[in-house]
């Protein structure tokens, strides 16, 4: 029973930890969303963002090496499919079932 | 990806459907271990919603961690979310209910597919936001409860699939590079990203988000700083 009372507040604190984050911008700089400063990062932070969290996503690849050379063709085959028809669905999916092909049959490996 | 109308949150959401099953189930195989009834883990995934979050704190039960710790360590772990408010304000006009909702509910991809929702009609703006919003929360759900009702047994023959998480956020790097058309931002984001990775690949996310804000606000600098006044 106590180890479920502390499962349930370690719930609520993670929760809580969680929302703070998300919540804080909105709260403090509420009043200056329409400042050129904030204005200026609500432009350039997005693709940046992008960026980063695309690196993020391959991190592991890069550091280990492991199933780099089948994320790269994915990837390029993502950006080529989205380049040429502008499908979203498409670009991924395919992108997604051709990594999924070349790293369980092992052709890169 | 121009014209929207009220069905699109289910087809832009679909990227992060076959993300979060996966990786929701691999964070409730893991729970399960702990021991602990396999409800919990539906329950951490709809009240905390963090996948990096929510590994943290497998790890974070696992030693019985103090609560100060608890809250500090999500705090520090979970700081680049703040980043995306920053950059949300302007275009979030929900109210009420729903737009306290769509603030708890913003996660990386969340954030991710908001930013492709550059709709001039602000209702349905705001109804596309908070449906993609719900729907990846569901996902999010649905997975961590497979994984921990699930244990091991689940068929590894789908292994792969959350590569649709890199793919999407390529696709938004494209349409995000449509849309702002300056090379240099993101040649300045891939060298920001290597700059962190070889400092300190654990930290990777964080660091970057911290250099990039810093650097875009100094290249503004000057006169704006003076206006703001918070510091």
């Amino acid at each position: 029973m106590e180890s479920t009372a502390y499962l349930l507040t370690f719930i609520a604190v993670a929760a809580a930890a969680t929302f703070l984050t998300r919540l804080l911008p909105f709260v403090l700089l509420y009043r200056w969303a329409d400042h050129p400063l904030l204005k200026h990062l609500g432009r350039y932070l997005p693709p940046v963002l992008m960026v980063l969290l695309l690196m993020y996503a391959l991190k592991d690849a890069f550091v280990t090496g492991e199933a780099l050379l089948p994320s790269l063709t994915a990837l390029l085959l993502v950006t080529l499919l989205h380049l040429l028809w502008r499908n979203p669905l498409i670009s991924i999916l395919s992108g997604t079932g051709l990594y999924m092909f070349l790293t369980q049959s092992g052709v890169m490996a | 990806m121009t014209t929207y109308d009220s069905s699109s949150a289910l087809k832009l959401s679909l990227p992060v459907l076959f993300g979060y099953i996966p990786l929701g189930a691999a964070f409730g195989v893991m729970f399960a271990d702990l021991g602990y009834h396999w409800l919990y883990a539906t329950l951490m995934g709809l009240v905390i919603y963090a996948g990096a979050g929510q590994f943290l704190a497998v790890g974070l039960l696992a030693n019985h961690a103090g609560l100060v710790e608890v809250f500090v360590a999500t705090l520090l772990l979970n700081a680049r979310h703040m980043v995306y408010g920053l950059s949300l304000l302007s275009t979030l006009k929900l109210k009420g209910g729903r737009r306290w909702y769509l603030i708890f509910a913003l996660t990386d991809e969340t954030y991710s597919l908001l930013t492709m929702l550059q709709i001039k009609c602000e209702a349905l703006r705001s109804r596309l936001q908070f449906r993609v919003a719900a729907l990846n929360h569901a996902y999010w759900v649905t997975g961590c409860t497979l994984g921990a009702w699930l244990g091991g047994q689940i068929d590894y023959s789908t292994a792969g699939i959350e590569f649709t998480l890199p793919a999407l956020f390529m696709v938004l790097t494209i349409e995000q590079y449509r849309s702002v058309q300056r090379p240099q931002v993101f040649a300045l984001a891939v060298a920001i990203g290597v700059m962190a990775l070889l400092i300190s690949p654990d930290n990777m996310l964080m660091l970057s988000i911290a250099m990039a804000v810093s650097l875009l606000l100094m290249a503004r600098g000057g006169v704006e700083w003076n206006r703001l006044r918070i510091f």
